[in-house]
């Protein structure tokens, strides 16, 4: 068989799951497929597209994905339609917020989902840093329609929290 | 640790983990270990203000400068470093090619030795990275470790307790560990057996890449190998599956591969070789990709002993050196690509002229 690029055998067979409707086998040679698999790995948002496709197969409706898209997180306001189509987190909250929506993908990129490895000696209280976050933003959007007042309080406020974090890692 | 805008030291000489002095370095070049980690009270990187950038770049810059161990640390503002420096520190390897062309507040720590790196606010806010030559992952992970315990002493990460440490792309998410060895695989290339290996790569969750080509195109024979998982296995079965399943079986490859070449078509490989050296040695023009793939056979033709009296550190740091930032600095000016070709030759001829003329 020839590669589907040009006129080298094909040695490489790549089921490639790009479509909710299906997979893709490409006949790549050599070079062919080098260069393909290369852009998969520089390219997340591919692998997370196709990930998600294949969460489609498992059951979801189009629809089900359409209500996920305008999901958002109430932290760093990151809705899914935007991750997925960066395939970036907005922040480490996402992980909790869209923790059920997340599953199936790590499942499928990692193979499994339970961290056995080094943890920090210290531990956050992974409340006060959301609200942290959420503050930031919230003073951002302050600035945005220049209630200068409301941000100053957030400043205050972040300053707060920062000197405690700090006096906490010194005790 | 102290802040720095001077490449002239760097530009002279090599890095600790170009040496060729480590375990198995006639054949894995450099073993490289990096962590992603991200401070637990601000956004990740695609979602921070530019404000948040500025805090997140003072806060670790901060803490960095605190750590008394890292007195030979110099630290590289990459928001003030013109273009041509930071595409040196990309062909040092020292950071990456999306912090070099990023905007914002960003910058990379850099020991002098050049074992490790840390970047700030590239895709996560911190990544870590040591090298070392050769094939020598446990002293990477041992030292990666200590940094990493070092840092996490002042910083506040993210983690979840069952996810582990977050990331901003969960295809790092977990130990946020990747483990990347970097192997020359001329003898696989040449018998045409390169894709059977690749093939037996991607059942085992390995990915393999080429380096050193610009774009898509391949040069030099030189491939990256590393882990595809960051999360449901331990930093330790990581580093265990690249260093001591994978690599060593390409080893075992290449090596075979090697030996059936002397064997078989000896004549035509010192003929290939020798050719080889001598258009580096008498080129009065030559192109990066012409350079790396003379300077491949050159290496493999070093390594098979059929060159005498051109070390292995020595071919690593012309694969340095040639390249376009690298030759610019050295020359103190920048260059155009017609210039560079030129600029590019000489060099080559004034370091191989010595073994030119046996």
């Amino acid at each position: 068989m020839k590669c589907q690029y040009c006129e080298k055998p094909a040695t490489f067979h790549i089921t490639e799951i790009t479509e909710p409707s299906g997979s893709q086998v490409m006949h790549l040679c050599e070079e062919h497929a080098r260069g393909f698999l290369q852009k998969e790995e520089a390219n997340p948002v591919a692998s997370i597209a196709s990930a998600l496709a294949k969460q489609l197969d498992l059951g979801q409706t189009k629809k089900d994905l359409e209500e996920l898209d305008q999901k958002a997180c109430p932290v760093c306001g990151i809705s899914f339609f935007e991750f997925r189509n960066t395939g970036r987190l907005g922040c480490p909250f996402d992980y909790s917020h869209f923790a059920a929506d997340l599953l199936p993908l790590m499942t499928n990129i990692h193979e499994s989902v339970e961290h056995v490895g080094k943890r920090p000696r210290r531990s956050a209280a992974a409340d006060s840093q959301a609200l942290m976050i959420q503050l930031r933003r919230e003073m951002e959007e302050a600035v945005e329609r220049e209630d200068y007042e409301r941000a100053s309080e957030i400043r205050d406020e972040l300053k707060r929290m920062e000197q405690a974090e700090e006096g906490a890692n010194e005790s | 640790m102290k802040r720095s805008s001077d490449f002239s030291e760097l530009a002279t000489r090599s890095g600790e983990w170009m040496r060729g002095t480590g375990p198995e370095s006639d054949i894995v070049v450099s073993s490289r270990i990096r962590l992603a980690r991200n401070l637990a009270d601000f956004p990740f990187i695609k979602r921070c203000s530019d404000e948040d950038r500025v805090s997140i770049e003072r806060t670790i810059r901060a803490k960095m400068e605190n750590l008394s161990s890292w007195d030979d640390v110099h630290y590289y503002d990459l928001e003030q470093l013109p273009e041509i420096d930071r595409q040196f520190l990309v062909e040092r390897q020292l950071v990456s090619r999306e912090i070099a062309e990023a905007d914002g507040a960003r910058g990379v720590a850099v020991s002098s030795n050049e074992h490790f790196s840390v970047m700030v606010n590239e895709e996560d806010h911190l990544r870590i990275q040591v090298m070392h030559s050769g094939l020598d992952l446990l002293s990477g992970w041992k030292q990666i470790n200590e940094i990493d315990d070092e840092l996490e002493a002042s910083i506040l990460y993210a983690f979840h307790p069952e996810f582990g440490y977050l990331t901003s792309c969960p295809t790092n998410v977990g130990t946020g560990l990747r483990v990347s060895v970097m192997l020359h695989l001329p003898a696989l290339v040449i018998t045409r057996q390169i894709d059977k290996v690749f093939r037996s790569m991607q059942r085992i969750n390995v990915t393999v890449r080429g380096l050193y080509g610009e774009g898509s195109q391949y040069s030099g024979d030189f491939y990256q190998v590393s882990n595809q998982i960051t999360l449901g296995r331990s930093e330790m079965e990581l580093v265990e599956l690249i260093g001591a399943d994978v690599v060593p079986r390409i080893i075992e490859y290449e090596r075979k591969a090697r030996n059936y070449l002397l064997k078989e078509g000896q004549q035509d490989l010192h003929d290939d070789v020798s050719r080889s050296l001598g258009i580096l040695g008498t080129a009065k023009k030559i192109s990066s990709e012409e350079t790396m793939h003379y300077l491949s056979k050159v290496r493999l033709g070093v390594n098979l002993g059929l060159i005498d009296d051109l070390a292995i550190g020595t071919i690593n740091k012309l694969f340095m050196q040639t390249q376009p930032a690298h030759l610019q600095k050295l020359h103190g000016r920048l260059l155009r690509s017609s210039e560079r070709n030129v600029e590019r030759a000489t060099y080559l001829q004034r370091h191989l002229s010595d073994s030119f003329d046996q």
